[in-house]
């Protein structure tokens, strides 16, 4: 199969970019996305040129390190699968494939394709924990957990933080990351005692870098692990409750 | 755990640029909602609910005019009276254009104020054609069916209720107006484009508060349940097609 490839190129974050164009030969059935750049980024390497700049990590598609707008789709045309899983029997002979970084102010290109996502990490930082004494390690099933619970915080602790959402939200907006990051602790029962503080404070620094939520519901069709928009619809719940409990807790001396 | 004035400072390497400030806390949560922008979506999504029922009130006193001249005045009459002698005449009237107004600028403020931010946040678009996969038409030209409605209305009010520049306009006789203004093929035909527009921002609009507004009943689960995607359907059609057989009926004759 041979493909001809347009590919966002930037030296910098600085440097305005530009699209080049890369034929790919002989790529196979079976190669993953990933593997058919870095054939051409071998041939690249060969001619003496700079190779295409791309992040990957796990190539398994649990890290959530890659990530590639292909043909204005976040992580290509397959629903629930990242970029290093898509295989290229999905694309046919002679196609023309556009490649690109996600786009969105909190995630500025490094170079090519591959972006900073340090934004995600402020919200994680902000209350994306449960704070835990430590002590005696404390009997495994001390804390009992309803098993649906158990199963909704799981597919909320499913994110692995690609940032796709952000990238397919025509907004820019990261509510279905932080959404996801909320439900998995603030549905279980060791996430209730900070369940409103964390969901205020991850809320308003999600705010200091994404847009708002349109209920477009592209993100949770890009999702590599397919997480609903109802975690963002139990995100809204929650962020209200949380300035009234808060305001009771507030007058306390802290 | 106690609630703290700030947001929590961010620490390590965030080379990510904000697009927003940093908020202090108020004491007033209404406060916060407003420079929150889950906050002003639930502003929005209050603030649509309420101009929803307006909407539907509005379509269902208009029916009256299939009962004829009578019976539409005396409605128009009615409202001017509710709840006399408790209050003066108009009196309940006046509360309700003040809450709707405000709820109008609420909203429209609401809507400006996000759009700009979401524009902040995505300061460079994608150069090659996106592909969509889940938004609709409706749910993409909300801000331009939102624009049409608010001109439409603007227009709407001056000829019908304050009757500048309308030759058809008799005071005190809202059946005659209305029915004489609607006769006339150009004004008709654009009340039914604002009401085309109105159908399509109200399906977005009432499938989408229940997002908003936090809905965890599985009845309104989007995926467990098209419920909300029927009651959002069904709203936007029996209003908007209900009022454009307004206009049809003034154009063929059936009324006036």
């Amino acid at each position: 199969m041979q493909l001809t490839l347009k590919v966002w190129r930037q030296d910098n974050p600085n440097d305005p970019g530009r699209f080049e164009t890369y034929q790919a030969t002989d790529v196979k059935d079976e190669m993953s996305f990933l593997e058919m750049l870095d054939a051409v980024n071998e041939n690249l390497i060969e001619a003496g040129r700079e190779p295409i700049v791309f992040d990957s990590d796990c190539r398994e598609g649990i890290c959530g390190t890659c990530g590639l707008m292909i043909n204005g789709q976040a992580h290509g045309p397959q629903k629930g699968t990242t970029t290093c899983q898509l295989h290229m029997r999905k694309f046919h002979d002679g196609e023309t494939v556009t490649i690109e970084p996600w786009r969105a102010a909190a995630f500025p290109v490094v170079k090519d394709l591959m972006v900073d996502r340090s934004a995600f990490d402020a919200i994680i930082q902000s209350g994306g924990f449960i704070s835990a004494d430590t002590g005696a390690p404390r009997d495994a099933n001390e804390i009992l957990v309803p098993k649906p619970a158990a199963d909704t915080a799981m597919d909320a602790a499913a994110c692995i933080g690609c940032g796709a959402c952000v990238a397919a939200c025509p907004n820019g907006a990261g509510q279905l990351f932080t959404s996801a990051k909320l439900a998995h602790l603030n549905l279980l029962p060791q996430g209730q005692a900070e369940r409103f503080k964390r969901t205020e404070d991850m809320v308003e620094t999600m705010e200091l870098f994404f847009g708002s939520c349109t209920n477009y519901g592209e993100c949770q069709e890009a999702c590599p692990k397919e997480i609903p928009i109802d975690f963002i619809a139990m995100m809204n719940r929650d962020y209200l409750k949380s300035k009234l409990a808060n305001r009771r807790l507030s007058g306390q001396k802290h | 755990m106690t609630a703290t004035k700030e947001p929590p400072a961010l620490t390590g390497d965030i080379s990510s640029p904000p697009i927003a400030p940093r908020h202090r806390r108020s004491s007033f949560p209404v406060v916060d909602l407003w420079k929150s922008s889950v906050g002003k979506k639930w502003i929005m999504g209050i603030t649509g609910i309420m101009l929803m029922g307006f909407v539907l009130f509005h379509m269902i006193g208009n029916l009256k005019m299939y009962l004829g001249e009578s019976h539409f005045n005396e409605y128009a009459e009615f409202l001017r009276q509710l709840l006399v002698p408790i209050v003066p005449a108009t009196g309940v009237l006046w509360i309700l254009r003040v809450g709707l107004l405000a709820a109008f600028v609420l909203h429209i403020t609401c809507a400006y104020q996000l759009t700009r931010m979401n524009r902040k946040a995505r300061p460079v678009k994608y150069q090659s054609p996106r592909d969509y996969v889940a938004v609709n038409w409706a749910a993409r030209t909300m801000r331009w069916s939102g624009i049409i409605i608010g001109l439409f209305l603007l227009w709407h009010l001056a000829t019908i209720t304050w009757g500048w520049a309308n030759p058809e306009f008799v005071n005190g006789e809202p059946y005659q107006t209305i029915t004489a203004s609607l006769h006339n093929p150009i004004v008709g035909g654009l009340y039914i484009l604002a009401n085309l527009a109105l159908g399509l921002h109200l399906f977005h609009g009432s499938w989408s508060l229940f997002q908003t507004l936090g809905s965890l009943s599985p009845r309104f689960n989007p995926r467990h349940n098209p419920l909300r995607k029927g009651f959002a359907a069904g709203f936007a059609i029996v209003v908007a097609g209900a009022n454009i057989t307004f206009p049809i009926a003034a154009m063929t004759g059936v009324i006036g």
